[in-house]
């Protein structure tokens, strides 16, 4: 019985964890997020074609307004 | 539209969010109508590379049946850069990293109607955390 319990919270707690961990991760990540006038929303994830055509033009807005152009 | 009725509303953009650390108005003809940084050449080369990113975010997604772009976020580390349009101009803000993404598209778009001379009434208060958020005193 106890041996069950320990089990199940170590199961808990290892979803917890990695549950943590994945958030982390795909906030690290970078992506476009486009928003149409119809509604409409597409994500372009880091690593996707279109994604790696827009995120070097975003890092030109940020180094531009910083003033690390 | 009037440049004083765009540099307030750029004021009153930073003075509500303390996520946004710089904004550029840009008209139709890529213009800066009003921005919050001191240079202006600076102020000119984040609106080129704004609109670059748009015209850009526009052309990747021209093969597939979408509306028009309203507005996106390029969110990375670093920080976000959003930008919303209407028919007459845009604005593009950078962000610290991991904003609130809903509270700043709604304060842009916010700032972009009131750049248009909408009246806009009352006018929003500064937000805790703000630069300009008044503190308890504590007293009374």
């Amino acid at each position: 019985m106890k041996g069950k319990l320990v089990a199940a919270l170590g199961l808990t707690v290892a979803a917890v964890a990695g549950t943590v961990v994945w958030q982390r991760r795909r906030r690290r990540r970078e992506r476009v997020d486009l928003y149409f006038a119809d509604g409409s929303m597409v994500s372009l994830e880091q690593g996707s074609l279109e994604a790696n055509r827009l995120l070097p033009l975003a890092h030109d807005v940020l180094d531009a307004a910083r003033g690390g152009y | 539209m009037p440049a004083m009725e765009a540099a307030e509303a750029l004021a009153d953009l930073t003075e509500i969010s303390s996520q946004i650390e710089t904004a550029v108005l840009v008209d139709a003809q890529g213009s800066v109508v009003a921005s919050t940084l001191a240079d202006p050449a600076r102020a000119a080369s984040t609106a080129r590379a704004a609109r670059e990113l748009l015209a850009a975010a526009e052309r990747a997604m021209g093969g597939e049946a979408h509306e028009r772009l309203a507005q996106l976020q390029a969110a990375t580390p670093e920080g976000s850069v959003f930008i919303v349009q209407d028919a007459e101009r845009l604005i593009a803000a950078v962000t610290v990293p991991e904003p609130t993404v809903g509270l700043v598209f709604y304060d842009l778009k916010t700032c972009l109607r009131h750049a248009a001379g909408e009246d806009l009434a009352p006018k929003p208060a500064a937000r805790a955390g703000s630069r300009n958020a008044v503190e308890p005193d504590g007293e009374g």
